[in-house]
């Protein structure tokens, strides 16, 4: 086997390999993994978080703006202390507001944040004052059940 | 530093396990002599080559090459002395995916900065001293069992050994080949100042050029000498394997109950 | 009668655990020796046209059917719950994360890793390993070591061919042929597999699998009796216990490696 034809071969091969890579990467994955040099990490205390896991998106009107970076129970309160990263480019209000949403009806959760009205924003470490619990099914249905029995009652 | 023996095997034992291949071998090549190695098939010559290739360790005594004793060499040591050796297989176990021409040239370029050029020129001089010049583009798949050893021989004297070893050089070639072989074997000896070890049990091209003979049966050397000195010897093992006879020493018969015993209609069986 | 099966069944295991030994000295002796296959690297080079190139036709065509099948297969399960949209989502995670690491791997062995353990076999039993001792050129770092660093840079290379080609053939399926929405099929895709986790961990797997398909057929062809059934006796062994090694190792990398999403 000539040398030239089999360097020839084995760089097209390389090449095409690297291309194949390459288009995974960019075309078929996303690189929106939000890391440390440019983000900034705030704390959102919630009494239920459902099936929020890490590595879920943080949503403002629908665009993701960082990621879930760690969850923890806190012993002392007994609620879920949930920490976001998130992008530098966008800033919040300090009385924002997170959400735990469903994304779809059988879909994975995130957390939606909607901005506030406040002029001071968050900064690193700081903590998300105003929280709106996940919505679990078994309660909803409770209500649901207790409000029909009212409702029936007084007949 | 002159050695006059270029190998010295002294008081050498190997086993393979558990069962005793060679039991207490003593054995001097000098420069320039063709030493021939004979005897019966497993009775240890191939593993003598291996010894003195450093393929092996001997289980006790001592082998030297060149005054360096094998044993006490670590591989990089060993990888310095082999490149003073060169060996022909059985088959010439040639490089089946490279041409003739790289076949010998392979040496060449794996141990010396040579330019191609330069290359070019040996590898076509050391096919020329084994009649094979015009083959070098052939690739071994399209070489005759005859030839293939002769390009196997080319490569082995491609560095300009000291000592050159043949595992059965002459085994399985017919006649004409036959004696080309034995012919290159002690010209190139001659001429390139080598000293060749043979190991064989092809008696009548073998005793045509050898310097010396050492028999070898079962683990120890039974008879060594001069070509005519075999030729003469009426050591009965000797004398069996130098005329082929089929009785003497070595029987005919594989040891087994008594035929009379053994055999089902008629005689004995219960 | 049954001391003597246990005897002998002893005997394999000893003899069994004594091969694992003597592959762990060889795969330690090959990245000791690998200095040549660097420095000379058109010898890797060389390999790499053997086990790499040779192997491109059967990992893109294995590639565009199974991802085909992935788009029959999976547009039938979505449908059940109308979410035919994130078909997607499922070729390419399926691939990126699985299929393509895996199933490379086992052509891989089947193809490539046979055909090294036969050549070494052969050149094994033909003596040339031996006549190039004799020549002091080191075999392990001639012979062994470049087709070890070949097969290692080859394995991630042939697994990201194929799950490319893999999408492909669900786009081609779901997009062209049934008519999923192929905005809907390229943006749910996107959004759901990320680089770190799914692209990246796919890449690691398959180098993982690419070192233990090439030392397995290597120490195979270079342990093979010098006979015929000995070589092709190492031949059928390479492809099953590489196989078997790649799926274990996957089963282990991925409770690793995604264990953090529960």
């Amino acid at each position: 086997m000539n040398k030239t034809i089999l360097d020839l071969w084995v760089g097209l091969f390389v090449i095409v390999g690297i291309a194949a890579l390459l288009f995974l990467t960019l075309k078929v994955g996303s690189m929106n993994t939000v890391n440390n040099s440019d983000s900034y990490e705030v704390v959102a205390r919630f009494e239920n978080i459902g099936g929020l896991k890490t590595r879920a998106p943080v949503k403002s009107a629908g665009v993701v703006v960082g990621r879930v970076v760690d969850v923890r129970f806190d012993n002392e309160m007994y609620e879920a202390a949930v920490t976001l990263r998130l992008d530098k480019r966008y800033a919040f209000p300090k009385d924002t507001s997170a959400a735990i949403m469903t994304s779809g009806l059988l879909g994975e959760q995130y957390i939606g944040l909607e901005a506030g009205g406040d002029s001071v924003k968050l900064k690193d470490k700081d903590r998300i004052m105003i929280t709106q619990d996940a919505v679990v099914l078994e309660n909803l249905i409770g209500q649901f059940l207790y409000g029909n029995a009212q409702e029936g009652a007084p007949k | 530093m002159q050695h006059d023996n270029l190998v010295e095997i002294e008081d050498v034992a190997f086993d393979y396990g558990a069962r005793p291949v060679l039991k207490g071998i003593n054995l001097t090549a000098r420069r320039g002599q063709v030493i021939a190695i004979m005897g019966s098939s497993g009775c240890g010559k191939t593993t003598l080559l291996r010894l003195i290739g450093g393929q092996i360790k001997p289980g006790q005594g001592t082998v030297r090459v060149a005054g360096e004793s094998l044993g006490e060499l670590n591989q990089a040591g060993l990888y310095r002395l082999r490149r003073k050796m060169g060996m022909l297989f059985q088959f010439g176990a040639l490089f089946t995916d490279m041409s003739v021409f790289d076949n010998v040239a392979f040496q060449l370029r794996e141990h010396s900065d040579l330019p191609e050029d330069a290359i070019h020129d040996m590898v076509l001089m050391k096919l020329h001293a084994v009649g094979l010049r015009g083959a070098s583009q052939l690739m071994p798949a399209e070489l005759s069992g005859g030839m293939a050893r002769r390009v196997a021989l080319a490569r082995a004297i491609a560095l300009d050994p000291q000592l050159v070893m043949y595992d059965e050089p002459f085994a399985g070639l017919d006649p004409i080949s036959l004696g080309v072989t034995g012919n290159l074997i002690r010209r190139l000896t001659d001429t390139l100042g080598l000293t060749s070890i043979l190991v064989t049990h092809d008696v009548q091209e073998s005793l045509k050029i050898v310097d010396y003979v050492y028999f070898v049966s079962e683990g120890v050397i039974v008879a060594e000498g001069t070509a005519d000195d075999i030729r003469a010897s009426d050591l009965p093992y000797v004398h069996q394997f130098v005329h082929g006879e089929a009785e003497g020493p070595v029987t005919f018969h594989y040891p087994a109950a008594p035929y009379v015993e053994d055999l089902r209609l008629g005689g004995q069986s219960a | 009668m049954l001391k003597q099966a246990i005897a002998r069944l002893g005997n394999r295991t000893l003899q069994g655990v004594g091969r694992i030994g003597f592959a762990v000295r060889f795969f330690v002796a090959i990245m000791l020796h690998s200095g040549t296959a660097f420095r000379r690297f058109g010898l890797t080079i060389r390999e790499m046209y053997f086990s790499g190139v040779q192997s491109l036709v059967i990992i893109l065509v294995s590639g565009l059917f199974v991802g085909m099948v992935l788009g029959l297969q999976g547009y039938e399960t979505l449908q059940t719950y109308g979410a035919e949209e994130s078909l997607g989502i499922l070729v390419a995670l399926s691939l990126v994360r699985e299929l393509g690491p895996v199933v490379a791997a086992l052509l891989f062995a089947s193809r490539a890793g046979s055909a090294i353990t036969a050549e070494i076999g052969l050149m094994k039993a033909t003596e040339q390993l031996s006549a190039m001792e004799m020549m002091a050129v080191d075999p392990i770092a001639r012979v062994v070591a470049p087709r070890f660093w070949a097969g290692v840079i080859s394995m991630p290379l042939l697994a990201a061919l194929f799950s490319a080609m893999g999408i492909f053939g669900g786009y081609l399926v779901g997009v062209q042929l049934i008519g999923v929405d192929e905005g809907a099929f390229w943006s749910q895709m996107q959004s759901a597999v990320d680089f770190e986790q799914d692209i990246l961990n796919g890449v690691i797997k398959s180098v993982v699998f690419g070192i233990a398909i090439t030392t397995i057929a290597l120490f195979e062809g270079y342990d093979a009796p010098p006979t015929a059934e000995g070589v092709s006796g190492a031949t059928t062994r390479t492809v099953v216990t590489s196989s078997l090694a790649v799926l274990a190792l996957d089963f282990v990398l991925t409770a690793f490696m995604f264990r953090g999403l529960s």
